[in-house]
């Protein structure tokens, strides 16, 4: 019962750094609805928190925390990190990957590479101009265009699931450009980290 | 364990107590609509008469935007079947069509309707037929006159008893979307939920017979095609490949189902053999192709395809293999479905200014009218006689149905109560 209060407490600040670090990289979908990222650290509520905070990883790992206990950051947990990113976004009707985001996709090829039973789905999607069963296609064309990258640039295509949502799952409801931007994307759901 | 699990999906898949009322109201009529009078029917039997026949043909052929019906409290007299009519009343009153008819209880939960239509300035019945139903039935013979009327007066058969298929989504008292699809009459009323899901359901489509509807269900996480019997709720998984099942739309012998796959390794046209299971690959193309439409003599596909660089719409020739592009017009063309005559082809539109609407093709000459002035138009479908369109739409932020004629000149808003999207909406065909 008490670790169970640890997890919420840690996953919570995580929650919210991760919220503040990237500029909307982090829809509120993905904590709702794909993989709640599963947190395998043990850490005290407080320090937990603090060493998310500032620590950023290198000083965590192996680090002695008040009470003896080791404090190590998920890599795919780690604030700010390209890891942290999950979104990726997309030019309307296009499902060409954007040089911006390019370094997001390699970083998860490259811990794909690096885990080899880590599992992931690249859940696509578009916003809702156009015909549904269009933006089905459209949706499953960008998760498939970031699969061939991650698989380019390392990833082992099993580890890599495709799902097309098309218009059906908007991460911002709204009917102007400033929602659909948000819309246009691919999600990376870790199933297996 | 498992019966309960029976009756849970009974629960879910079969007519359960309408709960989204549905209103049509029409937003655009012709402006030289024809003046015609429905006189209340008769009614002989004990107490009120189960069901004021007269008041729903009236409301159909006012609701085609083609007719005005004359208000009640304006008839000087109103005549039954069998007594004599008093044509100078009518023809006062500038009226040239005159519908009469009667309702008798012969017990037993038995009626027999009947109707007449005259011609009020030559004094002359055009038609005349009497229906013996349950009054479960009543409705659907009132839309029954309705279509008589209609094709007698227009030369066209008239679709008002024939039904409508589409989604509802809605936020559930957690806050997630809940998904319906639902049933209604042509005229909206009806309205009932025959499948319900917390996970996406689109593409509703209809077999020939109407008895069937195939749609897509993301009931287990991703789009899978189902087959769903109407009457009895049963449902049968069709397609469940990896990656994209979608866009299921039913052959017109109602043998085949056109689908999009994406198995071999991106969208493409596939047909369904119904009864062996077997696929034949239609398309092949690293371009998306998806949202295949029947022509209805069957020997031709009309599809979406972005091979050409944006998405059109694009026919498949069955003889020959041979593949046309259809649409030049605007910067995309998306979701095609053939007009009953196979004449035209209903699509959405794209223009420079970013607006999706409805527009028609006319197949023969390749001349192509917009006929909407929304801006995010999806899901067209023809009525059965081919004089109007069904379609979704957004306004003010909220997601509706909306139906215009063929030439444009008659628009109808449906309006679902409480809150809610309506989407993916597909007319049925004819019921008999």
């Amino acid at each position: 019962m008490a670790k169970r209060w640890q997890i919420v407490v840690v996953l919570a600040a995580g929650v919210l750094l991760t919220a503040c670090a990237g500029k909307g990289t982090k829809p509120e979908e993905e904590a709702g609805g794909g993989t709640a990222p599963a947190v395998e650290q043990r850490a005290l509520p407080g320090e937990g928190a603090t060493a998310t905070g500032t620590g950023l990883g290198t000083g965590a790992e192996g680090e002695a925390l008040g009470g003896g206990q080791v404090q190590e950051v998920h890599p795919l947990d780690q604030p700010g990190s390209l890891l942290a990113k999950r979104v990726i976004y997309f030019d309307f009707d296009s499902a060409q990957v954007k040089e911006e985001y390019r370094p997001v996709v390699e970083a998860h090829a490259k811990y794909l590479a690096s885990h080899p039973s880590a599992h992931v789905v690249l859940e696509g999607h578009a916003d809702e101009r156009g015909t549904r069963e269009y933006n089905m296609a459209l949706g499953e064309r960008r998760a498939n265009a970031v699969k061939k990258l991650m698989v380019l640039m390392g990833a082992d295509p099993n580890q890599i699931d495709v799902v097309s949502y098309g218009e059906e799952r908007p991460a911002v409801l709204g009917h102007d450009e400033s929602a659909w931007s948000k819309n246009r994307r691919v999600e990376i759901v870790y199933k297996r980290r | 364990m498992s019966r309960v699990l029976v009756a849970l999906l009974f629960l879910c898949t079969l007519a359960a107590p309408a709960q989204a009322a549905l209103t049509i109201e029409i937003t655009r009529g012709v402006e030289a609509a024809m003046p015609i009078a429905v006189v209340p029917f008769a009614w002989e039997g004990p107490g009120a008469p189960p069901l004021d026949v007269a008041a729903v043909v009236e409301a159909d052929l006012e609701r085609s935007g083609q007719f005005a019906p004359l208000p009640r409290e304006d008839m000087l007299s109103r005549p039954s079947p069998g007594k004599p009519v008093q044509f100078r009343d009518w023809r006062l009153l500038g009226i040239p069509h005159l519908v009469i008819g009667r309702v008798v209880a012969l017990g037993g939960d038995r009626y027999a309707v009947e109707f007449q239509l005259f011609d009020v300035f030559r004094a002359k019945a055009l038609r005349g037929l009497r229906y013996t139903v349950p009054a479960a039935r009543l409705r659907s013979v009132a839309h029954r006159i309705s279509d008589q009327v209609y094709e007698a007066l227009t030369g066209i058969r008239g679709a008002f008893d024939t039904r409508i298929v589409y989604v509802v989504r809605k936020t559930g008292p957690d806050g997630k979307p809940r998904y319906t699809l639902e049933l209604a009459d042509a005229d909206a009323a009806n309205a009932r939920p025959i499948l319900r899901s917390r996970e996406p359901i689109l593409s509703p489509a209809w077999s020939p017979d109407a008895r069937r509807l195939a749609y897509v269900s993301f009931e287990r996480k991703r789009p899978e095609i189902f087959i769903q019997e109407i009457a009895t709720g049963r449902r049968e998984r069709i397609a469940s490949f990896k990656g994209l099942n979608g866009a299921p739309a039913f052959s017109p012998d109602g043998k085949r189902l056109a689908m999009v796959l994406s198995k071999d390794g991106n969208a493409e046209i596939y047909v369904m053999d119904l009864a062996t299971r077997k696929l034949t690959r239609i398309t092949r193309h690293w371009a998306i192709d998806t949202e295949p439409a029947w022509a209805p003599d069957g020997a031709s596909l009309a599809f979406v395809s972005e091979r050409g660089g944006s998405p059109q719409v694009y026919r498949y020739y069955f003889a020959d293999g041979r593949i046309e592009r259809l649409t030049f017009d605007g910067k995309q063309n998306l979701r095609p479905h053939f007009s009953p005559d196979g004449r035209l082809l209903t699509c959405i539109n794209l223009d420079d200014q970013g607006r999706y609407r409805v527009a028609v093709l006319e197949l023969e000459t390749g001349i192509m009218r917009v006929l909407t002035d929304t801006k995010l138009d999806e899901s067209p479908s023809f009525a059965p006689n081919g004089s109007m369109i069904i379609y979704a739409t957004e306004i003010r932020g909220r997601g509706v149905l909306a139906a215009v004629s063929v030439d444009g000149r008659v628009q109808q808003k449906f309006q679902v109560e409480g809150e809610g999207d309506v989407r993916e909406p597909s007319w049925s065909p004819f019921l008999d």
